[in-house]
This record gives structure tokens, sequence and C-alpha cells, in this order.
């Protein structure tokens, strides 16, 4: 109560200035872009809903977006990075309607008063240069590799030559995922060159014959190759039917006081119509 | 980017600060000027006069408020978690592990350093022989010229130079160094080309403010014209070049995008300048997104640590100015 | 002799190579990106707005994005900055100890890192003052770390206007402000000039303390309280998360080429002032 007061007192405080200080120099006119109301009596929806959180899902809820905005002429959404645990804290303090997590919440995150609505599968693809020559690993030789006890190529069947280890960085969702399914628990090797988001990972390892990474496998392109594990394939069927491990869930994130209009864009999500285009942007439909 | 403009500004203003005392304090006696008759509306127009300088002082209150906000917000976040870990763990602890708790910023510290060195090692030597080419030896035509380049250099944005990095410079030391070409080189390469409008700036204004009389003495006494620069001119500016290298540094361990775009952040104390190093400024930019709690409060713990070097970097400068006053040097 | 001779031509040729080198990296530099990039831009690439992350259309929203933010900041700075070196020059006794802190402290904010600016806007404007990642917050940060620059070129055009012209107006029986108001000012307004466009320069290239404060929303900006995502982060996401390199080429061309014509501007502010200056 008090601090929303100093928080108010201060907001004005500042305002006064800044007016002040306008006022004195009146002569510089405004020219700001004034509103501009698209009006169309059919569609019910209006407002807007913002969305923040995980980079991963981030392209999704882009395109998810863009089809609603469509369909509601008078919503506006605003997408987002940031990634999943910012995705929670701007949810909880209100800074945006909707959050967005590449992972499965922590216990301490749902006693903040959020729920978790699983909108997509997503697998996790271990990708190499195209010019490797290795083309299936071990879960074991990954993890090798990953904690720094192989260094070379040649020790799991490849050419001679250094390997480059490229990880995400600190509690992403992405890299959470990785640890739990394919770490149990061990580090990654310090070494290892960090990068903050699905898309850099690929870069990296795109530009380097020698370099190993993980991405999401919604992400994944001609400009990269992603290895089988323990002779499985990262394909639809094999996450489908739970042979390929190394999936996670995509979650968005509301609390109870999550607009009518953020509601509906959630349904939108889980509609058929929403569902088929997490497929075609390379996830997996959560029904 | 930093403010190459503003670092020039810092050094023109002992050469200007004579002048301005003069100046202010002329206007300073004279304020009264309109005793009209009409006692009234002088009354009037002395309260409007004093409300207007109220309202002018104000708004130089500002940049001091703005600095105090800064300092408070940003230590209230970082200090808490400073002290619950130890400030000399916290600074040379060579581990960072969030995920386990273990916030050390060691590693990100000799990176930011190293960074900076291989930067200065050659934006230095390069930046002050173009600062003594544009103030003694080019034409004044060609020296104006490479002045206005200079400027356009300091203009690029940061993130256009790291997409530069990225694409030519990181697979061009790939290829010819081997490595993964995310490095320390990299980071210094690009960084070097970053300070080097600070250094030429600044440098080549206090080499033009030597007086003309030690130059005139010097080749009369029959010292040749290099002779002159090297053993004169470069003396006599000293105080303008340190302050250079020294705003360089700062603006070096200062920049953000270029350096993480090029490095490769790994959390180790690169062996070699081709191994992948974190600065304590990408630490921020990576990990503030994904980072919430004490991890958070980490990031922001580093930026503190930060804000204090640059502070003491400026200080530093402050020094050197006022230590060059006292031997009636600019 | 002779020895001596060859010393000094191989000196010269030194320096003039390191001219050279200069000249060398800055044209490098800007000729890769003009180069890649140029084919990039077309009217569509200006006008439309991004779809699918950036990866099809154009990248209209960033532009206005950026646009705004920097209009918004220098409306905040300007007054602000102009002002506060009204007052250092033409007020405040230059020994006092106010005038000595604020100059102080314009000297340390000039020094102050981006990323640290980004950080105090995250946690205050965003946060504390509750206005979310919005064209506010962005812009508010931008004009603390743009008010130094603004300060500091007004107050040099400031101490460049010759003293006589103050004593005349003020022998005439002008006030104070009215010196300042219709003397003063006028004769600074090209080194003002010069000051914003530096200050434009360095808004249209921030990108670390943007992406904390301003967000990096795809949408077209509308009311204050908007995300928005200004062109130099735009061309982060795209070169970093691979989404298009041929549109980030686009982006950074863009970019240079708003810098050139900046730059260009303010030399010829410069000129003006140096003239006006005598």
């Amino acid at each position: 109560m008090f601090k929303e007061k100093v928080r108010r007192t201060a907001s004005f405080a500042i305002l006064a200035i800044l007016l002040l200080g306008t006022l004195i120099f009146a002569g510089c006119g405004t020219d700001e872009n004034s509103g501009q109301a698209d009006a169309n009596p059919n569609a019910a929806l209006s407002g807007t809903i913002n969305i923040a959180g995980s980079t991963s899902v981030q392209p999704f809820s882009e395109v998810l977006a863009e089809e609603f905005m469509k369909l509601h002429k008078d919503v506006q959404i605003n997408v987002q990075g940031g990634g999943s645990s910012q995705g929670v804290t701007a949810v909880v303090s209100g800074v945006a309607d909707i959050g967005a997590a590449s992972r499965e919440l922590k216990e301490e995150e749902i006693a903040e008063g959020v729920a978790p609505i699983k909108m997509a599968i997503d697998g996790i693809a271990i990708v190499v240069h195209p010019d490797n020559s290795i083309g299936d690993l071990s879960a074991d030789q990954v993890k090798s590799i990953y904690t720094g006890n192989v260094t070379n190529w040649k020790e799991v069947g490849g050419a001679d030559a250094t390997i480059t280890v490229v990880t995400r960085e600190e509690s992403s969702g992405t890299r959470d995922a990785f640890l739990d399914i394919i770490m149990a628990k061990e580090e990654i090797t310090s070494s290892a060159i960090v990068q903050n988001s699905t898309g850099a990972v690929r870069t990296t390892v795109s530009g380097d014959p020698n370099a190993i990474g993980y991405i999401s496998l919604a992400s994944l392109n001609e400009e990269v190759k992603a290895l089988d594990i323990d002779s499985v394939a990262a394909s639809v069927e094999n996450i489908k039917n739970g042979s390929y491990l190394l999936q996670r869930p995509f979650h968005y994130i509301t609390t109870d006081k999550t607009s009518d209009l953020a509601q509906a864009f959630i349904d939108f999500t889980l509609s058929d119509e929403g569902q088929r285009i997490v497929e075609e942007e390379g996830a997996f439909s959560v029904n | 980017m930093g403010a190459p403009a503003g670092d020039r500004w810092l050094h023109k203003r002992q050469v200007n600060e004579v002048r301005n005392i003069s100046i202010s304090t002329t206007s300073n006696n004279i304020d009264f000027a309109g005793s009209t008759s009409k006692a009234d509306s002088t009354a009037r127009k002395v309260t409007r006069e004093a409300v207007i300088e109220k309202l002018l002082m104000i708004s130089a209150g500002i940049s001091i408020l703005s600095i105090i906000l800064i300092t408070v917000f940003i230590f209230a976040r970082g200090i808490p978690l400073v002290t619950q870990v130890g400030l000399s763990n916290f600074l040379f602890n060579l581990t960072w592990n969030p995920a386990n708790k273990i916030y050390g910023i060691g590693a990100m510290f000799i990176g930011s350093l190293g960074v900076t060195l291989v930067a200065l090692s050659w934006a230095v030597p390069l930046g002050l022989a173009a600062a003594l080419f544009i103030a003694e030896i080019a034409p004044s035509a060609v020296g104006s010229l490479l002045s206005r380049f200079v400027e356009l250099l300091a203009g690029i944005p940061s993130v256009v130079y790291g997409f530069f990095g990225l694409i030519v410079v990181v697979p061009f030391i790939r290829e010819t160094f081997g490595g993964n070409g995310l490095s320390v080189l990299a980071g210094g390469i690009i960084l070097g080309i970053m300070v080097i409008p600070t250094i030429i700036n600044i440098s080549r204004d206090s080499i033009m403010a030597v007086p003309m009389d030690y130059k005139v003495n010097s080749l009369a006494l029959g010292a040749t014209h290099y002779q002159t620069i090297f053993h004169v001119i470069m003396p006599a500016a000293r105080s303008g070049i340190i302050t250079a290298i020294v705003l360089g540094m700062g603006r070096a361990i200062g920049e953000t995008m270029a350096v993480v775009m090029v490095t490769g952040n790994a959390v180790i104390v690169p062996g070699s300048i081709l191994e992948p190093v974190r600065t304590m400024t990408s630490n921020i930019v990576l990990e503030m997104g994904y980072a919430s709690g004490d991890h958070q409060a980490a990031l922001f713990a580093t930026g503190m640590v930060l804000f204090v070097f640059i502070v003491i970097l400026n200080l530093l400068v402050n020094m050197v100015i006022k230590g060059a006053k006292k031997d009636g040097l600019s | 002799m002779g020895l001596a001779d060859v010393k000094e031509k191989a000196l010269t040729g030194l320096f003039w190579l390191s001219a050279l080198m200069i000249v060398g990296v800055l044209v490098l530099i800007i000729g890769y990106i003009i180069v890649n990039g140029i084919s990039a831009i077309d009217l569509k690439f200006i006008l439309e707005p991004p779809s699918r992350a950036g990866k099809e259309g154009g990248i209209s929203t960033t532009i206005v994005g950026t646009l705004y933010l920097t209009v918004v900041s220098l409306l905040l700075s300007v007054p602000v900055g102009v002002a506060s070196a009204v007052y250092l020059e033409e007020y405040a006794n230059p020994n006092s100890r106010f005038a000595y802190l604020v100059n102080l402290t314009a000297e340390t904010m000039a020094g102050i890192p981006s990323i640290i600016f980004g950080l105090f806007g995250f946690v205050f404007f965003v946060i504390f003052l509750n206005m979310g990642w919005s064209v506010i917050s962005g812009s508010l940060t931008l004009a603390i770390m743009i008010l130094p620059t603004i300060m500091r070129t007004s107050q040099e055009a400031i101490k460049a206007v010759a003293p006589e012209l103050r004593e005349n107006s003020l022998a005439l029986g002008a006030s104070k402000w009215q010196t300042v108001q219709r003397i003063v000012l006028p004769s600074a307004v090209p080194g003002i000039t010069t000051g914003i466009i530096l200050s434009i320069g360095r808004a249209i290239g921030e990108t670390a303390a943007l992406i904390l404060t301003a967000g990096s929303s795809l949408g077209m900006p509308i009311n204050l309280s908007d995300p928005a995502r200004s062109m130099a982060v735009h061309l982060y996401v795209l070169a970093m998360e691979g989404i298009s390199m041929e549109r980030a080429f686009g982006t950074a061309c863009l970019l240079i080429v708003l810098i050139v014509i900046l730059n260009f501007l303010a030399n010829w502010s410069m000129r003006r002032l140096s003239r006006a200056a005598g």
C-alpha cells in the first residue's frame, strides 16, 4: 500500500519536473503518432495483449498472434522475448498478460500463483555442421562431450579435430531440459561457448565444422544437421511415440488476474486452428 | 556507444575553464539593469527572474538526481547478494554457476581486462600515430578530412560493429588461426576499432594545445621535426594522451553488444587469445532474460562492479587533468 | 645526414600508413555492409511490417520504433539539457559546490556504459514505476543517456557567445533572462543543434539499454505505453538468431546510411558554428 503510494508520488514528481522543463522551452512542437482506430463493429474483442518469455516459444507466439489479429482487427498483441523466468516474473508483476516458458515451472514459481497451460511439445535436436561425418551418437557420448571428457571427434568415431561445444546460457529452458534428460545433474564444461538463443547456437554451429550444439527442433533448418540419438532420429513420429527422449513442453503462463481477452487468445491457441499453426511451425500438438 | 564528443569536451573544458570564469563573473555582477520608475513592475520582473533561475537550477539538478537514482537502484539490488557471498569471493571466485548458487565473476573480470588489453595494444599506437599525423604532419586539408572519417567511425552503432565482427572477423580468425573464431582476439579487434576515435580525438586536441613556443624553440635549437614531436610535443601533451588511453579503456570495458556477439561467452580464464571469453557486460546481457531471484541480483552486482570500475577510471582522469594543471601544462 | 634523412622519410611513411589504415578500416566496414545490404533495401523493405519474426516482410515497425524512441527522448532531454547548460554558464557561480557537482556528474554519466543505464531503466522505469517494456521506459532511459552530450555541447555553444553581446543587452536594460532568451540562446543554436544531431546518432545506434527497457516486440508502437523494437535491436536479433541474414544486412545498411547522413549534418552545423563564432 505504502509502496504503491511512494511509487505514484515518484512518478508524478518526475513527470512534473519533465513537464516544467518542456514548458520552459515551449518552442519545440510535439509530434507524436496519434492512435489509429480501425473501427470494426463486427469484432467483439478489442484491446492489447502482452506476451513475454521464452525465446523458443516466441516464434510460435508471433505467428499465432498474427493469425489472431487477422481474426480480430481491434486486438493488438505484443510478443516479447526475455526468457522463461522473465516470462513468469512479467506475469506475476502484471507487465505481461501471458508468460511463455519452454520448461516445467519450478515449485517456487507455482507458489507465486501462476498456472502453466501446455500449448505445444517441442523436441530438442543435437546438431552438428552438415559436413560432419558423424550421424549418430549415443546419449552417453553426447554427455561425455558436454562434460568435457571427450574433446576430439575421433574419440566418437569422427575426424581428428577438437570439438567446439556450444551451449545455452544459464537457466534457459532449452538448457534446463537438456541438463535433465542428457546430463543427469552433471555440469557442462566451462570452456563451452555460450550463446543466448536457439538461433545463435544454430548460427555458431553452422559456421564451425567442428561444433556441436542443441536447439529447439522447431528451429532446425538445412544450415545444420540433427544427429540420431541412440539410433533414434529426431522426427515427428519418434517424438509422438516417445522413443526420442529429448522433448519438453511449451507453456503459456497465466494468473487468476488474466483478462478475458488473454484467455480468448489462449483458447485460440488450443483450438484445432491454433494447434495446426503450432505443427506448421515445427512443434507438436498437445492434443 | 560511448560519447566521443563528450570525451573531447571533457578535455576541452580545462582549456576553456579560465575563459569561462571570466565570462561568468562578468555576467554575475550585472543583475539589475532595469531600475524603472514603476517599482511594482520591477518587483514582478524580479520575481519572474527568480522563478526562472530556480527552474533552470532544478533542470541542472536532474543530472545529479539521475546519477543518485542509478546508483541507489543498482546498488540496492547488488549489495545484498555481494554481502551474502562475500565481496572477495564475488570478485575473485572463478566459478560462475547460478544453478548451484555459486556466483564468482573473477573469470569475467579477467575476461574484460583481457579483451580490453588486446584492443588497446594495437589501438593506442595506431590512434596516437593518427593523432600526431593529423596535428603535426598532414597537410591541413588531409588532417581535417581524416578527422571527419574518425567522427564517422565513432558514430557507427556498436551492434553494427558486432555484426561485422560476426560475419567477417570471426570466420577470418577461424580459417586463419584455427579454433572456433569466437575469441578474445575477435573481441580485441572489434573493440580496438571502436576505441580508436576516442584515442585520436582526445590526444589530437591535447597535442594541438601544446604552445607554439615549445615547437619553435625546439626547432630553433636545431632539433628535427620528429625529434621535436617525440621529445617536446608528446611529453608536453602527455596528460592528454594518458586521458585518451584511460577513457579508451573505459569505453572498451563498458562495451556490450559488439563483444557479446564475437567472444563466445564461455566462463573461463582464456589460455590464449584464440579461446572464448566472457566479459562482465556480456554476462549481464546474456543472462538477464532468464535470471530471477539471486541470479538476477548477481547480474546487478556485476553491473555494480562495472559501474564502480568506470567511476574510478573517471576519477583517475580528473586527477591526471588536475595534476597537469598544477604543472602548468594542458 | 643521409641516414637521418632516410629515417625521417620512413617515419613520415609510417604516419601516412597509420592514417591510411584507419581510413581503410572505415571504408572496409561501411563498404562491406552497404555492398551486401543495399540489394535488400527497397520500398517494400522500408514500408512493410515484418512478419514471421522478421523472416519475411520489411522493417517498417522498427523504423517507426527507432524514430519514436529518438523523438521522445529528445523532447525529454533537450529542454533539460539546454536549461542545465544555461544555468551553469549564465547563472551559477562556477566555483559553487552545486555547479561542480553538476559538471562532475555529467562527466561521470558520459562514461557510464549503456548496459548500466539499461539495468537502471529496467529496475526503475519498467518495474518500479510499472511502466513496462515501453516506448516511454526506453525513451526516459535514452534521455538520461544523452543528457550529458546535450549539456556539454550546449555549454560549449553558450560559452562561445561573445561576452560583449551579453553586456550590450544588459546595458540596454534587458533582464538576465531576456538576454539569455533573445541574445545568448539564438547565437548558441548551431552548437546546440550539433549536440542534438550527435545525440540522435547515439539514440539510433543504442541497443543494450533498449533491449532491457523498450522490449523487443515487433508490433507497431502507437502509444507511449506500447513496447517497441528499434532497428539496432532488430539487427541484433536477426543476426544472432540467424533469422534472415539478408534482412540483417539490409537493416545494418539502413543504419549506416542514417549515421552517415547525420554525420554530414553535424559537420555542416559545426561549420556554421565556427563561422558564427568567427
